[in-house]
Order: C-alpha cells, then sequence, then structure tokens
C-alpha cells in the first residue's frame, strides 16, 4: 500500500449512478474538468448485450450486478434502546454498486411525486387537526416550489424518453392519464407500453368502480427515442428482464444508456471504476473540502484534490460517508441537535394474488413498467385518511416487472415441496397476478442513521446504523388499503386469492423484498438547524459539498423516487453552473 | 406432459451408479459432454464439494423435495444435485457479511445472524441428518422408504429434529433444510447452464420460454397461451 495523490480536479463526484451521471454531463458540458469515482466495478454496455442478462439465477437470485452485503451490509434495529444486527443478507432493499448504480437495475417507473406530496407538511397544517397525529411525526415540505422544479423533471423525463399518457397538461386533465398529477409543461415524450393482460383487467375493473387508472410512467422506452443530450434508445421488446437486470436491449433508461456514452467521449471528464471513498477531507476549519480519499484496486490509498466535492452514491451510503468525514453534526433524536442521520424513511408493500385457472397470462411477456396503477388514495385526493387518524397513501397498481419462475407464487395450501409443490408449478406458473400498493412512509423524530458502534466494513470503518420500525400511522394506512385492494381483486373473480398485507402489530421485517427506495437521513431544507442540506442540494456547513440522492427526501411520497433523484439533482447542477461557480461560497443565506 | 416419463426404476438405476463412481479429484466436466455442465449426465458426475457417502445424502434428498413421480419432472431427472454441487463449490454464500458479534436469539424478522456458511451447514445438516436415520431406522437416509425419507425432511424442516440436543447449537435444522430446498427449486428453474434444469425440462413442463426475450408481438395476445418451447442463454431448444 502506497499513497499517491492524484492531479487536481475541477470537480469530483463519488458514485456513478443516476445523480452521478446527471452531475458528470452538466459540469463536463460547462468546460469543467470532471472525474467521478465509482466504488464498484466497471460496467459497460457490452457485457449486457443478449441473451446474457436473461439469466434470472445470476441477476435476481443472486444479485449479481448488486452491492454485496460483505462490503455494503448496515446494521438495524427497531429503537435506540435495542443493539443493531448486521443485514448480512440483502432482503427488504438492495442498493446497486458498480458503474450505473442502481440506475442500472432499477424496474423503470419513472412517475413523479403529486404537488401535495412535495408540500405534504402545508397540506396536513391544513386538513388535520392539530394534535390528531403521531407527535413523534417530522414531516416537512420540499425546499422548493412546483414551479421551479417542474422543468427539472421535463428535462429528466426527456432524458429517460419517458412513456405513458399525460394527464395534466398545463393544467388542463388529459383523457387516460392521471387526473391527480401536477401540471406539465410538456406531454409525456413517448407513449404509454402496452398493457400485459393482468393490467388491462386490472384497469378497467378500477375504472369501473371509479377510480381513475393510467399506465406505468415507463421508462422502459415505447418507441425509439434521442434524448437531448444525442443518445439513443431502441424501443422495448417486452423482454420480460428489468427489475434487477441490465437491459438487453439498449430500452431502459440508465445512465448508461442515456448519459455515459456521451460523457465518456469528453476530454474533460474521466472515471476510475474500484476506487472506493472512504473520507471527504476537509480544511482545518471544517468550512470547505479539499478533496476525497479512496482506496484503488491495487490497495493504494489515493488522495484527489477537488475544488467542489459530489457525493452521489447510494441514499445510506452518502449520509455515512458525511459521517466519516466530519461534514455536519450528526442527529440526536433525544435532542434533537444534529442534522446528519435524521429523517430517515423506507415504505412498505402489500399485495394480493390472484389466481385463475382458466387463463393465460403470459408473465414472461412484459416490461419492468408494464402495468397500470391510480393515485386516487393519495394524500389530498381522498377524506378517509384524515377521518381516520392517519395521513398518507398509496399508488395502487397492477404491475408485471418480470415473469421468471424462481418463487413464483402458488395458491395457499400448496405444499412447499414434494409432488405437490412440483405439480403447482405445472398448474400455476403463468396463471396468476397481483394487485399491489406501494405507500407512502413518514419520518419520525426516533427513525435515523448513525455509526454503528460494533460492526466495521471490511476496510475497517464503522457500519451505518439504521433504527426504523413501522409505526400506527403506516400500519392503519396498510390495513385501509387492503380492503380496497381486496374489493378490486373479488370484483375479478379468481379461483383464489391470496394475500400479504401488514397487520397492526407487524415490525418491519427485513427479509422480505419491498424496493430499494430508501430515502433521508441528510435532507434539504430552509434551514441549517433541521436540515443537512439547502434547496441546491448544498452542505450548510461545508459549501462545496453538494449531495444529490433520495438521502434529501424528507420522507417518503408513494412515487418511486428516481424521477425526484433526477430533477433535484438538475435543479442542483443549474445552481452549481449559475451560481457557485461565479461566486463559490453558500447558496443559500439564513 | 405425459404421466411417469422418468420412471422409478431408471431413477433407482441412476442413484445406484452414482453410488458407485469414486470420489477422485478430476475435473468435473471430465465425463461430461462438449457442452459442459448442461450436458452432465447425472450417473457419471463426480461431486467437486460433497463426499462421496454425502452425496448419496442429497440424491435422496433431492429426490423427496422433487420427487419424479406425479406430472413434471424430478429433481434427479433435471440434475438438480449437480447444481447445488457446482454452487457450493463456486462460493455459494460468499457474499454474506460475516463479522460478529453473532446474537443467537435475534427476531427472525432481523435476518440471517448465523454462523454457518451454506458449505458448512450442508456438512453438518447432513452428518446430523444422517445420525438421526441411524439411530431411528438402522440405516442411511438414503435407504429409507419414501415416507420415512419425506418424516424426516419434515422434522428437518420444522425443528422437531433439534441439532443442539445433538451436539450443534450454532445450526438449525430448518435453517439447512431451507438452504437445501431453496437450492432445489434455485436449480430446478434457473438456467441449464448452472448444472440444473437438464434440457429445460422444468421450464418445458410449466411454459416458461427462457431466454428467448423478445415478445413485441405477444405482449397483445391477452390470455392466448404462448406456443413456443424454451431456449436457453446457451442457445439451445428444448
Amino acid at each position: 500500500m502506497s499513497n499517491i495523490t492524484n492531479d487536481e480536479v475541477d470537480v469530483v463526484i463519488v458514485g456513478l449512478g443516476w445523480a452521478g451521471s446527471i452531475m458528470a454531463i452538466e459540469l463536463a458540458k460547462e468546460g469543467l474538468k470532471v472525474r467521478a469515482l465509482e466504488r464498484g466495478p466497471d460496467r459497460p454496455p457490452e457485457d449486457f448485450a443478449y441473451p446474457k442478462p436473461a439469466d434470472q439465477y445470476a441477476y435476481a437470485i443472486k444479485n449479481k450486478v448488486f452491492a454485496t452485503p460483505r462490503d455494503a451490509a448496515l446494521t438495524v434495529r427497531y429503537n435506540d434502546s435495542e443493539t443493531a444486527l448486521p443485514t448480512r443478507k440483502w432482503g427488504a432493499f438492495a442498493p446497486g454498486t458498480g458503474v450505473g448504480g442502481s440506475g442500472l437495475h432499477w424496474t423503470g417507473v419513472l412517475i413523479r411525486p403529486t404537488t401535495t406530496d412535495l408540500k405534504l407538511k402545508t397540506y396536513a397544517d391544513h386538513a388535520y387537526k392539530r394534535g390528531s397525529l403521531d407527535p413523534d411525526m417530522r414531516i416537512k415540505d420540499f425546499p422548493f416550489s412546483w414551479e421551479e422544479i417542474e422543468p427539472f423533471y421535463d428535462k429528466f423525463d426527456k432524458i429517460c424518453g419517458l412513456s405513458g399518457t399525460t394527464g395534466n397538461l398545463k393544467g388542463v386533465i388529459q383523457p387516460g392519464g392521471d387526473p391527480f398529477e401536477g401540471p406539465r409543461s410538456s406531454p409525456y415524450p413517448l407513449p404509454a407500453l402496452h398493457d400485459t393482460y393482468n393490467s388491462s383487467l386490472f384497469a378497467a375493473t378500477a375504472k369501473k368502480m371509479g377510480y381513475h387508472p393510467f399506465p406505468n410512467p415507463s421508462a422502459n422506452v415505447s418507441q425509439a427515442w434521442t434524448n437531448p443530450y444525442g443518445a439513443q434508445l431502441a424501443p422495448c421488446n417486452y423482454c420480460g428482464y428489468c427489475s434487477k437486470y441490465p437491459c438487453l436491449n439498449y430500452s431502459k433508461a440508465s445512465p448508461q444508456t442515456t448519459i455515459l456514452d456521451v460523457v465518456k467521449r469528453m476530454p474533460n471528464f474521466s472515471y476510475r471504476a474500484n476506487a472506493n471513498v472512504i473520507r471527504v477531507d476537509l480544511h482545518a476549519d471544517k468550512k470547505t473540502a479539499k478533496g476525497v480519499t479512496y482506496i484503488d484496486e491495487n490497495k493504494n490509498e489515493v488522495f484527489q484534490p477537488a475544488k467542489i466535492v459530489i457525493l452521489s452514491s447510494f441514499q445510506f451510503a452518502n449520509v455515512r460517508l458525511m459521517m466519516l468525514s466530519g461534514i455536519g453534526q450528526i442527529y440526536n433524536p433525544l435532542t434533537e441537535t444534529g442534522t446528519i442521520g435524521r429523517n430517515y424513511a423506507f415504505l412498505s408493500n402489500g399485495d394480493a394474488t390472484l389466481f385463475f385457472k382458466d387463463k393465460h397470462f403470459n408473465p414472461f411477456a412484459t416490461a419492468g413498467a408494464t402495468g397500470e396503477m391510480f393515485n386516487d388514495i393519495s394524500p389530498g385526493n381522498f377524506e378517509d385518511g384524515i377521518k381516520l387518524g392517519f395521513i398518507g397513501g398509496a399508488k395502487i397498481h397492477s404491475s408485471q416487472a418480470t415473469g421468471a419462475p424462481i418463487g413464483t407464487s402458488l395458491p395457499k395450501g400448496t405444499p412447499g415441496w414434494g409432488k405437490g409443490w412440483k405439480e403447482g408449478m405445472v398448474d400455476w406458473y403463468g396463471r396468476s397476478m397481483k394487485i399491489g400498493i406501494t405507500t407512502t412512509c413518514q419520518s419520525y423524530r426516533g427513525h435515523h442513521l448513525d455509526l454503528d458502534p460494533n460492526y466495521k466494513d471490511p476496510w475497517g470503518q464503522p457500519l451505518l446504523r439504521m433504527t426504523f420500525d413501522w409505526r400506527q400511522n403506516e400500519l392503519k394506512l396498510q390495513r385501509y388499503l387492503r380492503d380496497i385492494v381486496l374489493g378490486i381483486a373479488k370484483e375479478l373473480g379468481p379461483d383464489s386469492i391470496s394475500e400479504n398485507f401488514l397487520a397492526l402489530d407487524s415490525h418491519w421485517d427485513i427479509t422480505k423484498y419491498v424496493s430499494t427506495h430508501n430515502v433521508g437521513g441528510a435532507i434539504m431544507g430552509d434551514s441549517p438547524r433541521d436540515s443537512a442540506l439547502n434547496r441546491y442540494l448544498q452542505s450548510w456547513d461545508v459549501h462545496n459539498v453538494f449531495v444529490p440522492g433520495g438521502n434529501a427526501f424528507p420522507q417518503n411520497f408513494q412515487a418511486n423516487p428516481t424521477a425526484t433523484i433526477g430533477a433535484i439533482t438538475l435543479f442542483a447542477a443549474e445552481a452549481i453552473k449559475n451560481q457557485y461557480l461565479k461566486n463559490p461560497g453558500p447558496l443559500v443565506q439564513v | 406432459m405425459s404421466k411417469d416419463k422418468f420412471s422409478p426404476s431408471r431413477r433407482t438405476i441412476l442413484m445406484a451408479t452414482a453410488a458407485a463412481v469414486p470420489l477422485v479429484s478430476v475435473p468435473v466436466y471430465r465425463a461430461a459432454r462438449a457442452d459442459g455442465l448442461e450436458g452432465v449426465e447425472l450417473a457419471q458426475y463426480q461431486p467437486v464439494f460433497f463426499s462421496a457417502a454425502e452425496w448419496q445424502f442429497l440424491l435422496a434428498a433431492c429426490d423427496r423435495l422433487i420427487p419424479a413421480e406425479g406430472r413434471g419432472p424430478g429433481a434427479l431427472e433435471t440434475n438438480v444435485p449437480v447444481f447445488i454441487d457446482q454452487q457450493l463449490h463456486n462460493g455459494l454464500g460468499d457474499d454474506v457479511y460475516m463479522a460478529g458479534p453473532h446474537k443467537a436469539d435475534a427476531p427472525s424478522t432481523l435476518g440471517f445472524q448465523g454462523t454457518f456458511t451454506p458449505q458448512q451447514s450442508y456438512r453438518t445438516g447432513i452428518k446430523l441428518a444422517q445420525q438421526v436415520a441411524q439411530q431411528k431406522h438402522g440405516k442411511p437416509f438414503e435407504q429409507l422408504a419414501p415416507a420415512d425419507k419425506d418424516a424426516l425432511l419434515t422434522a428437518l424442516q420444522k425443528n422437531e429434529i433439534v441439532f443442539a440436543d445433538l451436539g450443534e447449537p450454532g445450526l438449525k435444522a430448518s435453517s439447512f433444510f431451507n438452504q437445501m430446498l431453496g437450492d432445489a427449486k434455485n436449480g430446478y428453474l434457473a438456467d441449464p447452464m448452472y448444472g440444473g434444469n437438464k434440457d429445460m425440462k422444468a421450464w418445458v413442463a410449466i411454459g416458461f420460454p427462457g431466454a428467448r426475450a423478445a415478445y413485441t408481438e405477444w405482449v397483445d395476445q391477452h390470455n392466448v397461451k404462448y406456443p413456443l418451447g424454451p431456449v436457453s442463454v446457451s442457445g439451445k431448444r428444448a
């Protein structure tokens, strides 16, 4: 092991997923010397040529393009009085690693939160009687207006070739789209994907029952698309390998397909794979960073000097790196002081599986984002939450992200092994559909992140510790949504239904996959008292450090996070280009 | 699917032949056809992770977890034990975070907190299961009647066999059983390049087309059974 110092760059980017790639191209186009450091391996598109990703065991079971728990575990406990234990195997979530990050293997549902989701605190204060919600709830507004952020959602939609049906164009509700979406400045770039059988059955029934279903907004493109950077995407061929897989058809928007092919050709951009950043190096006064230190693939410790540091790794990796580097103060839930680690939130799923002995769903003929959903049960769109004492909602959907056979759902009562299991597979593979919920999840005083005192990573640094469990607000919401889902399921008349929803006494089960929509921990806000970042994702404490990612969300909404990660990253990149470069310093004065 | 394409008599022969093969240190593909793991004949396969005695247990256990009887092929007809042996040999589970301290009584909702790698789990689990078979029936697991085999596997699954009572407090019987069952199902349904799902027989039985991965014309064919059989990543057709 030796100590190496690299040539100085204008911008160092830590983590080359969606946020890192967006920052890379936007700042490189500005003429800055940009270098990205990615902890995991390089993942060039040729690695994913047909038919290599068509391999469920490697990608979906053995997590071929994910971070391993061996290298990236964190510890989990339900409350502050417990000793946290490591996530020794991935379960509820599974972060990516390598070039492209989680953006390489995401499902491709590219949906915006509603205008209410971005101003949830304002809505709660207006709609709920004082004291009717959990007093430990710490929900907040996003620190920008819809009008300010919308152009950046619009730009990211165009980067990805968003396919779907417009619901609200400049305030005018459009037929077939989501009537609850915020006003769009331009229509969806491409038409919706085709519906699979399950989604068309679901949509027809939901509509009959008075809901407003619309096709899942998709970054698996429905037609050929050339994006604003000049990158080209091919029409999705419904290959069936999407969620947890890299795209074998150049159809799913990923950092590789939409940005990296372009930015890699720019002489002022470079990147290093297998470069594991272990800290941000600060000047003595802790007000600015001088660069970052990483361990390279030969185990050398390398210092990378830089004028601007972008932390754009996964949500909890960003939070941990801030803590390991002494950027800001770690949150203490007892005193509610400190800003790094507060407002962590996950989310819950639930579903009903409907079995039909006389229907063929051909579940393998699908795209990651095929499906139909409705937003009728989301904050501001229904009154029952206020009456029943919970805040939140869900997108309710029938999606078919993949149809590969390992893990096939079988009707209740089917044996888990032996002749009964085998014949169950023969009888029921391809004969079921799911109706699911993806819920909001609020933030609370006691849900937070800090550094674990007992467990370390292979480089000797403490693991991040997560303190989280279900609260009654989220569990009551689950029970409410369950009734709606089962109502639709029964209307469809299946031969049998099995269900999977949380009970009012459920603890968070980290063994069952939900999603990788972990948010918060280094949130954006209006004040350095209770947020880590200002509205431009700039650290309140160290002004040349910007931290784009899901870490910036003050709570979780029912929409998938990628559209918002893209939009806030573009918003921050614009502020760096137009304001910070001219006058380096805090972009928001308090 | 025709009934009992794979007759019990052929299965008996398969297992007996496998038993007769001595464990020697040879590259695993030597006895196989030129197409590597996809072409292996179970009777000629020489395990690279399991000992000869352990292999007999594994063959017999897989034959009950996914038996030959009834509709659909069984685990032996589809080379499921080959898959498991190859996966263990190639480091299955080496992505797990194993650093201590370990908490034995952690709630199950916080996930795996054990100290046994999959390899150690099989080694210990097979040894203790054989010990129970000897104590209870006076013969090894593979020589038991099918109903006795199923009863013993069920007792492992339900932790009615307590490994701690047999001197191994660090491993639950159910944990060993679930590892083996999960691996058997993976081997049954994975691409044949990993050694199981021989000739894509499991995919044919359930109607999964494998790595075809192009259905532009089929997404709109609602409630019509897809007509084509599977292809593998290596390009073979069933």
